[in-house]
């Protein structure tokens, strides 16, 4: 099994499972890019999962073959119990409005010739919910709900408003069909920090409000804190480290979860000097490193390290880990 | 660090960069968009300086002002001047042999900036080709190089890739790249690591940093972000619907933040050592319309500090009783009396983490 295992997986109401996830893209002529290489993971019914790792380790593009944009090269996405891979292209169409997306750039992520309301609508006439009128309320709630003011969204296109509107607009578009599961590809980090706090606050209460399940993509690991009950952290294409949002910042356990961690910029110029750096060469999506593909660059690495991959491991408190020699000690051995 | 161009024969000390009284305003059905409205500042060389300021507060308008990079329809008045040299209004023509090889820009979006249609490689080489004379053999090879200290992984083989191919952070990353290409005296590096990872972004703001002394740059960091600002400025500038609102050396303004407004923003940035799911403090309302912005103090509709006469009467930019590098533009700034006493009461009706 290319995974790095599967004791961090849980029972409950699970709204989306995610097994041994490889997504892999080609690179020239010969050679091939590997995104993701066999993650697994859970998200529960009402949970926000935080997904954090360095630029490139293939956060977007497990968020995209969750929603089958990118086609998995092998695995399975099993949301509310259906396996989306196995889809045939009518039914997949149909799943995908109970899974919504937001990304990064909230401008371009919206028609420019069109008006503001009628993006918010389309889902709703593709889909033909209920009649136009019946639409148009639904839509003028969901916006007034989102701080847009419905008459303005009615008369006018995306650059009229600014970023921070532009995103609320398209979590209210997100919104509209009602979904289940909202992957957030770093929706606040082209936001200024005021706004940013606004949309995360909105993001929350409507989670309550909605019932939403989350996951919510960033660098920025205070927002994730914020934001997430449970974060998960990537690193090259692989899952590393998995805990409750509190305890990960707390006790981080692996060496690279450690280096993010000691890495976030502080807003106090006295403290701002980092502490551990991150040292070596990014590695390869061409060409990982054998055993453990953090082992180039972490300063605990062995023999063992180089030669075996490690799999996820629990140190307690639904804390787990894939890393031979973890920060802390384990409490048991899954 | 291994980029070393064009370092010979550069004056390096003294100041670089003097604006006085930059007007950029934009001609629009609505109206004329006060954008930039009266900023007045200098920079030193090798020096760097933050500018913050929420979305729309004249950031980049300034940036681009500097650089002369503004459409037709933007009225310039001030002065600008570059090594002793008035560069306000020159002409595109004008401006070309500064670009490059003295002031170069990060772009606040890599995917726009990169042609989408050209391989990277072309867009790094071709600069380094017009600019500084060097011949192919010469330009791959630190192309190359450029994108190792970038920290991206095959450069050689990233040179044969098209914008699309690779992740949000490389393609900022190549930004960067470019940037730095032909040793510019003076860097604008707008929002250049927001879609970076905190390991990255360390490092490549430890790389403008090391370019900064090796070559005495100047840089002007342009981001939302306290906390960059935080470790890699020596002085910030604080911005607020197109005017300098305050402005200081780093430490200085973090010990005594004057203005209620850089206060605001600090407040709504999640700390860290607060436990998940803690409500953030938010500024209520939205920045001024540029066409039309509030007679008095820019920031008063939306201060929770403000009063009768923050409404009526614009305050001057002044000196901080706390350092004479200090200044802000504001009637009760914190640790007056009058901000007191209303701080106490919003922090008590608003609870510790409570929405504001
Ligand atoms: N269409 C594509 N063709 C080729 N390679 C791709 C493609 N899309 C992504 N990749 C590669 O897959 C890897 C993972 O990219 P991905 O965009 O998922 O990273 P990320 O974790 O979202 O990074 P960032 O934080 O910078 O957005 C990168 O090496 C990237 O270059
Ligand atoms: N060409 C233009 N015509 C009219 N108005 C403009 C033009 N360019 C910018 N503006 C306006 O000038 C103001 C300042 O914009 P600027 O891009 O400098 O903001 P910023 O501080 O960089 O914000 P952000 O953090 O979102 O990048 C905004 O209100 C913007 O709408
Ligand atoms: S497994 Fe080894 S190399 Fe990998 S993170 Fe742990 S100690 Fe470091
Ligand atoms: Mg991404
Ligand atoms: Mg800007």
């Amino acid at each position: 099994m290319a995974g790095t295992g599967t004791a961090h997986l849980r029972d409950g109401d699970v709204v989306l499972r995610v097994d041994d996830l490889v997504v892999e893209f080609p690179m020239g002529r010969h050679a091939t890019v590997s995104a993701v290489a066999g993650v697994s993971f859970d998200v529960l019914r009402g949970e926000t999962l935080g997904i954090v790792g360095e630029s490139g380790c293939g956060k977007s593009t497990t968020g995209r073959a969750i929603m089958q944009i990118t086609a998995p090269t092998s695995g399975t996405v099993s949301f509310e119990g259906t396996d989306l891979t196995s889809l045939s292209y009518s039914d997949l169409r149909e799943a995908r409005t109970k899974i919504q997306m937001i990304f990064q750039d909230p401008i371009s992520s919206l028609n420019p010739r069109r008006k503001v309301r009628d993006s918010v609508k389309d889902p709703l006439d593709i889909w033909q919910r209920g009649s136009e009128a019946q639409r148009i309320e639904l839509v003028n709630s969901i916006l007034e709900q989102v701080g847009i003011d419905p008459e303005r969204a009615a008369e006018s296109r995306p650059h009229q408003f600014s970023g921070g509107q532009c995103q609320r607009i398209s979590i209210a578009r997100a919104l509209v069909l009602d979904p289940t599961l909202i992957i957030c590809d770093e929706p606040v980090s082209a936001l200024d920090v005021s706004v940013q706090a606004q949309v995360l606050n909105l993001l929350e209460d409507l989670k309550q409000q909605y019932g939403l399940t989350l996951i919510f993509i960033a660098h920025d690991l205070a927002v994730v804190k914020n934001i997430s009950d449970r974060v998960a952290v990537m690193y090259l294409g692989k899952l590393c480290e998995v805990a409750s949002s509190d305890d990960l910042y707390g006790r981080p356990a692996h060496p690279y979860t450690n280096v993010l961690v000691e890495s976030i910029p502080i807003p106090d110029p006295e403290l701002a000097v980092a502490g551990t750096t991150i040292t070596g060469e990014p590695p390869s999506p061409v060409n990982p490193p054998s055993g453990c593909r953090f082992h180039p660059r972490c300063p605990y690495a062995d023999d063992i390290c180089s030669r075996t991959e490690p799999t996820m491991r629990s140190i307690g408190d639904g804390h787990f880990v894939a890393c031979h020699h973890p920060l802390v000690t384990p409490v048991s051995i899954a | 660090m291994t980029v070393r161009l064009q370092t010979e024969g550069r004056v390096s000390e003294g100041t670089l960069l003097e604006i006085a009284d930059v007007k950029t305003h934009f001609r629009t059905e609505r109206g004329l968009v006060r954008a930039v409205d009266g900023v007045t500042f200098s920079l030193e060389r090798g020096k760097a300086l933050g500018i913050v300021g929420e979305s729309g507060s004249g950031k980049t308008v300034l940036s681009r002002t500097i650089m002369g990079l503004l459409p037709s329809t933007a009225v310039l008045s001030g002065s600008v001047r570059f090594a002793g040299q008035e560069i306000l209004g020159l002409d595109a023509r004008q401006m070309r042999h500064l670009w490059g090889s003295e002031m170069s820009m990060v772009f606040q979006n890599p995917m726009v900036s990169l042609n989408p249609l050209m391989k990277i490689g072309k867009q790094i080489i071709e600069p380094l080709q017009i600019h500084l004379g060097m011949d192919k053999t010469n330009a791959v090879a630190t192309a190359e190089r450029l994108l190792r200290d970038v920290r991206i992984p095959e450069p050689e083989k990233r040179l044969g890739q098209f914008p699309h191919e690779l992740s949000g952070g490389m393609r900022q990353r190549v930004m960067i790249a470019i940037a730095l290409a032909c040793g510019p005296t003076l860097l604008f590096a707008d929002e250049p690591t927001t879609a970076l990872d905190v390991t990255v972004q360390a490092q490549i703001l430890e790389l403008i940093g090391e370019q900064r002394k090796d070559r005495n740059m100047s840089v002007i960091l342009v981001t939302h972000d306290l906390g960059v600002v935080a470790g890699h400025t020596d002085e910030i500038a604080v911005m607020y619907g197109g005017r300098l609102v305050e402005k200081a050396p780093t430490r200085e303004l973090f010990a005594n933040m004057k203005m209620p407004y850089t206060k605001s923003l600090m407040r709504s940035i999640p700390k860290l050592e607060d436990p998940s799911h803690t409500r953030l403090l938010t500024i209520p309302g939205r920045p001024p319309d540029l066409v039309n912005p509030p007679k008095g103090c820019r920031f008063a509709p939306r201060c929770a500090y403000a009063r009768e006469k923050c409404v009526q009467h614009e305050p001057p930019l002044i000196v901080s009783d706390t350092s004479s590098e200090h200044f802000y533009a504001c009637w009760y700034p914190v640790g007056s009396p009058e901000f007191e006493e209303r701080d106490v009461e919003i922090m008590t009706n608003v609870g510790v983490g409570g929405s504001a």
